[in-house]
């Protein structure tokens, strides 16, 4: 039995403190310490990145990271995302643009945007697909997650948005 | 999904996780990026009773150049590798290598020493190392030991580093001007290991081939350098019947491995394929 020991790090800008064995993986201590349960796990081998959170400026799947390894660490996930009750631009993109259905990928998507987005806050589609590939949906087909990043992106950048749905405009332009 | 119970060891220094390797002996795993060895652990494959987590050593951080050799350090990235100006201009192999392993958070976790280290011969730096004719600096309680790329990996999970030893750093000597390079991955989707790949320098001089590498991943127990595919096209022009000749030598070279990405004979056949790709790319990226 490995010894307990206790980690400080910063979750959505707050100090907590956690015991942990060292072989407790950080998704867990998420979910089940902090009451963090948007960050999810949808497999055992790194692949579908429904745990994603960003760590240290980069996203990391939180299953394949000890809860010891984030010392120090500042964390953020996706329920950190929106400020003072007004969603982020990347949680309306999706939202405006359907780029979830069940939504047990939506977080881990959202947090794996939001880094790409400040790496890149442009990117053309082929670059959001690969720099998106370690994140699985079963629902979507990717295309409106596609989709709901390029609105997030245009929106951080200031530009005009408008949602790509045809029937919302239409919806909008009679309501006036 | 959990791993087995473990004491956790997070050194400051180089010498200090030499000394706890030396105390735990085999009982001890190195943590690197943790993105072999933990998915391992989850199920159980290993079971270590200690794990040395390397992330705070700055002994096996950075990318430098010193006078024409690249050293990278052991803890770089995936993405520190891709992103690096210096060997986007100095050596784009490795960049076009390490844009087809994994996917982006794997990238920001997995370290080019640790996939070096697990000797997977599924792992893709490997051949990217023989063929960039790198070496590997291996650190010891003793000393500084220093291998080449090429005759490191042994066997599946086996390479020449010692149990007591620390893989710190990669020399890669710059390629010369107008060297062409390629790595040509043959996989089912983003993020799989290669059913078949193949990694390529090439360098011509007065219509021929003046020098080259042919290195294969994922095509037996371990990474394979295709020294008779070399020998078919060295001094040669470079022309259609002898790089079929290539690729012809490269498939007898292999020696797969049945599983879900196919059988014998489909992954001997893309062998010669992935070579016969690499070869023309690099062809038309050299400067002949």
């Amino acid at each position: 039995m490995g010894k307990k020991t206790m980690v400080s790090f910063a979750l959505n800008g707050s100090e907590v403190d956690v015991v942990v064995e060292p072989r407790e993986l950080l998704i867990h201590t998420l979910r089940e310490k902090c009451l963090h349960t948007g960050p999810h796990i949808g497999c055992e081998t790194s692949h579908c990145g429904a745990c994603t959170v960003d760590f240290n400026g980069m996203s990391v799947k939180s299953c394949t990271l000890l809860t010891v390894q984030a010392e120090g660490a500042d964390v953020k996930t996706v329920e950190g995302l929106a400020q003072g009750g007004e969603l982020h631009a990347l949680q309306e993109g999706f939202m405006q643009e359907h780029g979830l259905q069940c939504g047990f990928c939506t977080p881990g998507m959202l947090m794996r945007a939001y880094r790409l987005l400040q790496e890149n806050p442009d990117p053309t589609e082929a670059e959001i697909r690969y720099w998106m590939a370690g994140n699985l949906c079963r629902c979507t087909g990717y295309q409106n997650i596609v989709k709901a990043v390029q609105y997030a992106a245009r929106k951080l950048r200031g530009a005009a948005v408008e949602s790509s749905h045809p029937l919302l405009e239409a919806d909008a332009a009679h309501a006036h | 999904m959990i791993p087995r119970p473990f004491e956790y060891h997070a050194p400051q220094t180089l010498p200090e996780a030499l000394a706890l390797l030396g105390a735990h002996g085999d009982t001890a795993k190195l943590l690197a990026g943790g993105h072999s060895l933990l998915p391992m652990m989850k199920l159980r494959f290993a079971q270590p009773e200690h794990l040395i987590d390397l992330s705070k050593l700055a002994e096996l951080q950075g990318i430098r150049e010193e006078s024409g050799v690249l050293w990278i350090g052991a803890m770089t990235t995936e993405n520190q590798l891709i992103w690096s100006e210096l060997l986007q201009q100095k050596c784009p192999l490795l960049v076009e290598g390490a844009r087809q392993i994994a996917d982006p958070q794997v990238r920001y976790r997995g370290t080019l020493g640790g996939d070096i280290s697990h000797g997977d011969p599924g792992n893709d730096h490997p051949a990217l190392m023989i063929a960039l004719d790198a070496s590997f600096v291996l650190q010891g309680a003793q000393g500084e030991r220093v291998v080449p790329a090429d005759g490191f990996f042994v066997g599946t999970y086996a390479t020449l580093i010692d149990p007591t030893e620390i893989l710190t750093g990669v020399r890669i000597p710059v390629p010369a001007a107008g060297t062409g390079y390629c790595y040509s991955k043959l996989k089912r989707k983003t993020g799989d290991f290669a059913t078949a790949a193949s990694a390529v320098t090439l360098r011509m001089h007065g219509g021929r081939v003046e020098d080259l590498r042919i290195a294969l991943t994922n095509l037996g127990d371990t990474v394979i350098r295709a020294t008779d595919a070399e020998d078919a096209l060295r001094g040669e022009p470079f022309d259609n019947a002898h790089v079929d000749e290539a690729a012809r030598r490269a498939m007898a070279a292999c020696h797969p491995v049945s599983d879900l990405r196919g059988d014998e004979d489909y992954k001997r056949a893309m062998a010669g394929e992935m070579t016969r790709r690499a070869l023309h790319t690099a062809y038309e990226r050299s400067v002949h």
